[in-house]
């Protein structure tokens, strides 16, 4: 008999592959990241590059102890992708160790201890993220002012490098303060009204382009939209998710700003602050830790967007994306379970089809 | 006419460019054909021939056995040269009873009976007939036709679908017997749409033909109930049950058949092939088979006999370019691979595709990233990345919650998948597996019950005899009893 192998229909194959979703992602995040480098310096580019080295360095680690053939595992770009979502959401001018160890939590707890590539339940940036805010807050929410690249008093290289690897963030100790969420509560809690204490700060067009203090990435508003668009142009992502978690958040904005606006910012506030539109559209669409459904992905949306909302207002971080999304990747699998597309040929309930004038085989003469 | 959604479904790139103007192309008699007894489902045909006898083109060469089953006929005038078992046209390259005929090249016909009027036949006639001439389903399912057919006698049926959807990359040729020969092909629905007495016959082409509707339109101008309808071009919009959905919006309900919603649904190909037995006398002898795929020297459609071998089919179409990376039977998405030429065509036989590396896009194997495209390419709605982690795990019963066996194997998932995950294969496997394990199961619960049923038989006889013995005893007492008092008594 002949020696070939014989393979399984079909025989063909679309031209999409893993290596090609993670590279587009990464183009869709391109604008973002180059403005958070432009924004913050030289500094920020450190924090970049130390986090996906970082991460890239703890895959091919454990790639290598779990006996997989590291070279192709790593050229699938997954740990690239999550080291550099990771660098966008901190602090831009962090210290070399906070961002290593990042990248190292996130590849190591956050995903090769489930298995690797697919099995983890959380994403792996998020686990990085909390476990950092956790045990390092202060850091963790230590935020510059911008100071573009080449603007008065910005660091140059050698400067960037110092405040990378020594400490020198004391010296541009006069830049750094709160995001805007942090702002906004801890004005708040001094009893002064969401008008008064928006009054100072930048402006709704500084929020959408993103000249503002905040994490790496998170800033442009505008530029994380037009990723998340051309993610969902090339049918990487679909608009559900997204959709639902933004809609969400504006909704409950909306309404408790309209019951209570010298207590509640805004809809557009909540869209454009803090982590809401890295998150909708880089973050919470990862396929791995998110249901497969459409009604799924709707209900996951949705759920995202409620816990930023409820954590945002009424808990004691500023911020809550990180955990909604958590919270969420923890619920995926029950949501997979209960929503399932309707299967051809079945009720919703898993039952046959019952047609009143269908003759079945065996009933007729 | 409105149309329906149907949900999921992929876009493959269509490569239909290399064959689709091609006219049909009669291919010349080979030295040798191989008949399969086996050449569509259910049983295999009892060959009727021996060894060293002389057959007329047309004449039976093996019977059909049972309800569901087809006869196979001489594709030439030839001596039956062997009856052996040798290779049929499946990947397991297994051995089936095939009938060799040497071709004597004069291609003389048995004496044909010809219907003067074949319309004026009725339903039932038409159905032997067409029983009689060997058809089966020629898009591929090679279900008995005539079966198909005689179902009024059972359900009410009320339309006909005509299938020239051929949502297959690569494959024309159903598309080429619309355009060269539409007047057949209308003429043998019209026969089907009579045995079948229904209110109203649908022909669905896919938006990727316009020609080929044309050409039908044309031809079925003033037939009376008859729509040719453009269908959009979404693989797997051939399969039965989404492309009776997408015409009627009935939903076939889950393990039941169009039949039990008065829908019957033929293939172009089988229509053409009714056309031939009944107006010409001619059973199925032979089919147009489209070769195609970039490893191919000279694409083409030809009219083969049947028993025509791949070998001497590639021949004639100049050779391989290059080494084919798969060489397959039917379309890339369904089709199966030939594990070597030397298998003959047979009645299902749509294609034979020898692919190259860059067609068959063959990718390392990576791990499931949970992306959903899968879910979203299924026409069923299932969930085949759980299924297959089901079924890779052994957890037979859990794939099957996951809708196993409302899966019709068309591939779109593992199409669209990212990670190159073999989707299919694994449902293979998993069903084959739950298969044998139902067998295993079945069977234990057959002795458990034959056990039981002669222990139980054993306790009968066994009391029946103790019952017996007892009355035996008992009459014997009596007896004993009784000549005792007629002693006492006489003494």
């Amino acid at each position: 008999m002949s020696s070939i192998t014989l393979v399984g229909a079909p025989h063909t194959h679309g031209n999409v592959t893993v290596v090609r979703t993670m590279g587009l992602v990464m183009l869709a995040l391109l604008p973002a990241t180059a403005h958070g480098v432009y924004l913050f310096g030289w500094p920020a580019l450190n924090t970049l590059l130390l986090t996906v080295l970082s991460a890239v360095l703890a895959e091919a680690a454990c790639l290598r102890l779990a006996g997989k053939p590291v070279a192709v595992y790593l050229a699938d770009g997954s740990a690239l992708l999550c080291g550099w979502l990771l660098a966008l959401t901190l602090p831009p001018w962090a210290p070399w160790w906070l961002s290593v160890l990042a990248g190292g939590i996130a590849i190591v707890i956050g995903k090769q201890v489930f298995g690797g590539l697919g099995q983890n339940l959380f994403n792996p940036a998020m686990v990085a993220r909390v476990v950092l805010l956790v045990s390092c807050p202060v850091l963790m929410t230590t935020f510059v002012a911008p100071l573009p690249l080449g603007s008065a008093g910005a660091p140059d290289f050698l400067a960037g490098l110092a405040i990378t690897f020594g400490d020198g963030m004391p010296h541009f100790d006069g830049h750094t303060g709160a995001t805007l969420l942090g702002h906004l509560k801890t004005e708040l809690g001094r009893d002064l009204g969401v008008v008064e204490a928006l009054a100072v700060g930048p402006g709704v067009g500084d929020w959408l382009l993103g000249q503002r203090g905040g994490s790496l990435g998170e800033t442009p508003v505008l530029l994380l939209l037009l990723g998340g668009l051309l993610l969902i142009h090339w049918r990487i992502i679909d608009w559900t998710i997204p959709t639902a978690m933004l809609g969400t958040l504006a909704l409950l904005a909306g309404a408790f700003n309209l019951m209570d606006p010298a207590r509640h910012a805004g809809a557009l506030y909540h869209l454009c602050t803090g982590g809401a539109m890295l998150g909708a559209f880089f973050i919470a669409t990862d396929p791995v830790t998110s249901p497969v459904s459409r009604a799924g992905k709707l209900l996951f949306g949705a759920g995202c967007g409620l816990l930023v909302y409820v954590i945002r207002t009424f808990g004691n971080y500023p911020e809550g994306v990180a955990f909604a999304v958590l919270l969420m990747n923890a619920a995926t699998p029950l949501i997979d379970h209960y929503l399932r597309p309707r299967v051809y040929g079945r009720s919703r309930r898993g039952k046959p089809l019952d047609y009143p004038g269908a003759v079945r085989q065996g009933e007729s003469s | 006419m409105k149309l329906f959604r149907i949900r999921g479904g992929v876009h493959p790139a269509g490569r239909k460019e290399a064959t689709r103007d091609l006219p049909i192309e009669t291919m010349p008699l080979p030295g040798r054909l191989y008949l399969p007894v086996q050449q569509h489902i259910g049983a295999p045909a009892a060959p009727a021939v021996k060894v060293g006898e002389r057959v007329l083109r047309g004449q039976l060469l093996a019977h059909s056995q049972g309800a569901v089953s087809a006869p196979i006929h001489a594709p030439t005038s030839a001596t039956v040269a062997d009856i052996a078992d040798l290779p049929a046209p499946h990947p397991s390259g297994l051995a089936v009873r095939t009938v060799v005929l040497a071709p004597d090249g004069l291609d003389e016909a048995v004496d044909r009976e010809t219907v003067a009027d074949p319309l004026s036949l009725s339903p039932g006639e038409i159905a032997t007939l067409v029983g009689a001439a060997g058809i089966v389903g020629m898009g591929g399912a090679t279900f008995p036709a005539a079966v198909k057919l005689n179902l009024p006698r059972r359900q009410p049926i009320h339309t006909l679908v005509i299938n020239g959807a051929e949502c297959e990359p690569f494959l024309t040729c159903d598309e080429r017997l619309m355009r060269e020969r539409g007047d057949a092909v209308i003429a043998g629905i019209r026969l089907m749409a009579r045995a079948l007495g229904v209110q109203r016959t649908l022909v669905a082409i896919e938006d990727n033909k316009p020609e080929a509707r044309a050409m039908m339109v044309a031809a079925a101008a003033g037939v009376d109930d008859f729509r040719v309808l453009g269908v959009p071009t979404r693989y797997p919009m051939g399969s039965e049950k989404h492309l009776v959905q997408t015409l009627t919006g009935l939903e076939t309900p889950a393990r039941e058949l169009t039949a039990d919603l008065g829908v019957v649904v033929h293939n172009v190909a089988t229509a053409h092939a009714v056309y031939r037995a009944l107006y010409h006398g001619e059973p199925c002898i032979s089919r147009v088979v489209t070769v195609s795929g970039g490893a191919t020297q000279r694409p083409a459609n030809l009219e083969v006999r049947l028993g025509t071998r791949v070998t001497d089919l590639l021949n004639h179409c100049g050779g391989f370019r290059e080494t084919p990376a798969r060489l397959l039977a039917g379309g890339p998405m369904m089709g199966q691979m030939l594990p070597h030429q030397r298998v003959p065509i047979v009645k299902g036989s749509s294609g034979i595709l020898a692919l190259t590396g860059a067609e068959t896009a063959g990718r390392r194997e990576m791990p499931c990233i949970r992306c959903g495209s899968c879910v979203e390419a299924c026409p069923c709605g299932l969930l085949p990345l759980a299924m297959a982690a089901h079924g890779r795990a052994g957890d037979l019963e859990g794939a099957a919650r996951h809708g196993l066996m409302d899966c019709v194997s068309c591939g779109a998932c593992a199409y669209t998948c990212p990670s190159h995950i073999p989707l299919v294969q694994i449902f293979h496997h998993a069903r084959g597996a739950l298969a044998a394990r139902q067998r295993v199961a079945h069977k234990a619960e057959e002795t458990r019950h034959l056990s039981q049923r002669r222990e139980a038989r054993l306790a009968r006889e066994q009391a029946h005899k103790a019952a017996e013995a007892a009355a035996r005893k008992a009459a014997r007492e009596a007896a004993n009893k009784a000549r005792a008092a007629a002693r006492e008594a006489a003494s």
